[in-house]
C-alpha cells in the first residue's frame, strides 16, 4: 500500500528510480541534483537496489554510458543539472534519434556566468531540441509520479524515446514535504519489465547508430520527429492509467480558475503553485484571472493548449530563461507561433522572471498581470520584459 | 498556516530541526514544508532554515518573508542578524540565551513576544556538545505547540536511532525551562 511520508523531494525521486527497478545508473554529482544520485548509490551499496551504479568521470561519460546500457537492454536512469547537463550536450541528441528509452531527472539550475547554483530553466532550454520527451513537475508528489510515468512511456514500444523529468533545483529538490510513496507491488503493477525490440547482443549482432549518409539522414530525423509527435497519445494514456490505479490525474496542460478569465498566466514547474495562490488573491479582489500550466513541454501539446487558453484575451507567459538577443523567451516564442494568425487568438505578452534563484512571489504575479493588461491597451516597445530587475 | 524561520550557524543542525518538525507535522496528517536557505553550506556562518505547517494543502514556493515564529539556535546571532525581520505583528521570537527578558529587550531591541531558554547549558549538560538544535525544539514546543510532542519524539527516534534518547531528554528539559513572555 502507498504510504504518505514527509520526505525530501530528491530522496522521493531516488525511491521512484529504485521502485522502477533501474538496472544501470551512470551518474556524476552536481548541485542541486546531488541528493538524488547519492541516495541511489546508497541503495545500490546496501543491496536494496540490484543495479550497476557507475560513478563516471564526467556528465559526458554519464550520458555515453547511458546510451550503451540502454542499447544493451538495461533499464537506465540518470540525473543532472546545469553545467553538467551542458557537458552532456554532445551525447544528448544521440539516444533520442537512436530511440533509447533512458530516463533522466534534471534538477533545473541556472548556467554560468556569473556562477549560480540556483534555480531557473536556462539549463534545459539550451537542450530544448534534443528530441527527448520532456515534462515539468510542480511539486514533490508530481516529481515522484512523473519519474515512474517516464519509464512507462519511454519504454513503450510505440514510443522508444528517452525522457526528461524537469524538477526545479532547490525549490523542489531540497524541500521536505508530504509525498505518497507507492509500494513495490503497486509500481510493478504499473510498470512492466523493459523489453526492448532490439538490443545489443553478441549472439544476435546488429548495428546501432551507424553513419547516416545523405540518402537516409533526412528519413532518420523525420522518423524521430514523427515518433515524438505520436508519443503524445501514449503519454496521455499512461497518465490515465496512473490515475485509474492511484487516483492522481495528470494532463499535458492544466488550467486553474480559467472560467471567464480575460487574463491567463502561463507557467511551467514549481512557480505554478505560487501562481495559484496569486490567482486566488486576484480572484478575491474581483479580477478575472486564471492560470494555465504546461506539464508536457516536448512534444508540445498544441491542441490541448489551444483548448485551454484559446479563449483568453491576454496571455501573460512567464519564462524562467533569458535568451540574449532573441525575440522573446522560449515558452513565449512557442505560444506566439502556436497562435500566429489564428483569428480571435489571445494577445501574448512575454515575461522573464525567477532567474538564478530570484524568488517569484505572489506580488510578482500580480505585477505581471497588471502589466499584461496595460500592454493589451497600449503595445509595449519590446516583445519581452524582464521582471523584478533591481535598478539601484 | 504557520511559518517558521530558524537562525543558526552552519553545522548546528538548524536544517535537521526544521526537517524534524515538518516530518512530525506530516505524520500527524497535516501539510508541511521544510527547506534550507538554498545555497552552499558553510560551517560556522549564519544560516537559516524554514518551516511551513498547515491544515490545508500548501500552495506556495515563496521563501518565508513574514514568519509567525522565529527560532534562534545560536546565542551570538541576535547581535549580528535582525532576527525579528518581517515578523508578524503577533509573532514570537524564541531565543537561546542566558539573559533575562529585560536584558534581551535592552540588548537586542526586541519588542515582540519572546520565549527564552538557556539551551547552551542544557546541551552541554545533557548532550555534552554545543549543538542546540534538538534542545531548541523543546522551546518551540512550549512556546507554540506547532506539532505534538509525541510526533516530534517519533520523528527523532527514526532520525537519530540510539542517540535519540539524549536528544529527547534535552528537548524535555528545554520544554520545562523555557520562559514565555506575555
Amino acid at each position: 500500500m502507498a504510504k504518505r511520508v514527509g520526505i525530501e523531494v530528491s530522496i522521493a525521486i531516488a525511491e521512484a528510480a529504485k521502485l522502477a527497478r533501474s538496472e544501470v545508473i551512470p551518474a556524476y554529482p552536481i548541485t542541486p541534483q546531488t541528493h538524488i544520485v547519492e541516495h541511489l548509490s546508497e541503495f545500490v551499496a546496501s543491496g536494496e537496489l540490484d543495479a550497476e551504479f557507475i560513478p563516471v568521470e564526467s556528465e559526458h561519460a554519464a550520458m555515453s554510458c547511458c546510451c550503451g546500457s540502454s542499447a544493451a537492454g538495461a533499464r537506465t536512469f540518470t540525473s543532472s543539472s546545469s553545467q553538467g547537463l551542458s557537458l552532456m550536450s554532445e551525447i544528448l541528441y544521440i539516444p533520442s534519434t537512436m530511440r533509447l528509452p533512458i530516463v533522466m531527472v534534471v534538477a533545473n539550475r541556472a548556467l554560468s556566468a556569473p556562477i549560480s547554483i540556483w534555480n531557473d530553466h536556462q539549463d534545459i532550454m539550451v537542450q530544448r531540441d534534443i528530441g527527448w520527451i520532456q515534462t515539468f513537475a510542480e511539486n514533490g508528489q508530481e516529481a515522484f509520479d512523473l519519474t515512474l510515468h517516464a519509464f512507462r512511456v519511454a519504454e513503450d514500444r510505440r514510443v522508444s524515446l528517452p525522457m526528461i523529468v524537469n524538477i526545479d533545483g532547490f525549490t523542489l529538490s531540497h524541500v521536505i514535504e508530504p509525498i505518497e510513496i507507492l509500494s513495490q507491488e503497486e509500481v510493478d503493477g504499473y510498470l512492466p519489465p523493459f523489453k526492448p525490440r532490439y538490443k545489443l547482443d553478441p549472439k544476435k549482432p546488429i548495428t546501432m547508430g551507424p553513419v547516416g549518409i545523405p540518402e537516409v539522414y533526412t528519413e532518420a530525423k523525420m522518423a524521430h520527429s514523427e515518433a515524438i509527435k505520436a508519443s503524445k497519445r501514449v503519454i496521455i494514456k499512461a497518465w490515465q492509467e496512473f490515475a485509474d490505479m492511484f487516483g492522481r490525474q495528470y494532463n499535458p496542460v492544466e488550467t486553474y480558475r480559467c472560467e471567464d478569465a480575460d487574463v491567463m498566466l502561463v507557467t511551467m514547474g514549481s512557480i505554478s503553485e505560487t501562481a495559484m495562490t496569486a490567482v486566488d488573491k486576484m480572484r478575491e479582489a474581483g479580477q478575472q484571472v486564471g492560470l494555465v500550466r504546461i506539464r508536457l513541454w516536448r512534444p508540445f501539446p498544441s491542441q490541448e493548449f489551444r483548448r485551454a487558453a484559446g479563449k483568453a484575451k491576454v496571455l501573460a507567459v512567464i519564462d524562467r530563461c533569458l535568451p540574449p538577443g532573441a525575440v522573446c523567451g522560449p515558452v513565449g516564442a512557442e505560444l506566439r507561433s502556436l497562435f500566429y494568425k489564428v483569428p480571435g487568438s489571445p494577445k501574448i505578452f512575454s515575461f522573464v522572471a525567477g532567474l538564478g534563484g530570484r524568488d517569484v512571489t505572489v506580488e510578482r504575479f500580480e505585477e505581471i498581470v497588471d502589466k499584461a493588461r496595460a500592454y493589451a491597451k497600449k503595445r509595449p516597445r519590446e516583445l519581452f520584459e524582464v521582471i523584478g530587475v533591481r535598478e539601484k | 498556516m504557520k511559518e517558521v524561520r530558524l537562525h543558526g550557524r552552519g553545522g548546528q543542525g538548524g536544517v535537521t530541526s526544521a526537517e524534524l518538525v515538518a516530518i512530525a507535522a506530516i505524520d500527524e496528517g497535516k501539510y508541511a514544508q521544510a527547506f534550507p536557505s538554498f545555497g552552499p553550506e558553510r560551517r560556522g556562518a549564519p544560516v537559516a532554515a524554514f518551516i511551513r505547517v498547515s491544515d490545508k494543502v500548501i500552495r506556495t514556493r515563496e521563501k518565508v518573508y513574514h514568519p509567525d515564529i522565529v527560532v534562534v539556535l545560536d546565542h551570538s546571532l541576535p547581535s549580528l542578524v535582525n532576527v525579528a525581520e518581517g515578523l508578524k505583528e503577533d509573532g514570537i521570537v524564541i531565543l537561546n540565551t542566558a539573559l533575562s527578558e529585560d536584558e534581551v529587550r535592552k540588548e537586542f531591541g526586541l519588542t515582540c513576544r519572546l520565549a527564552l531558554v538557556d539551551a547552551n547549558t542544557i546541551a552541554a549538560e545533557v548532550l555534552g556538545l554545543p549543538i542546540t538544535n534538538t534542545t531548541m525544539l523543546g522551546a518551540l514546543l512550549k512556546a507554540t505547540g506547532i506539532v505534538s510532542k509525541d510526533a516530534l519524539e517519533e520523528a527523532m527516534d527514526r532520525r537519530f536511532g540510539r542517540i535519540a534518547e539524549k536528544n529527547k531528554t534535552a528537548m524535555h528539559r528545554a520544554f520545562d525551562e523555557t520562559v514565555v513572555t506575555g
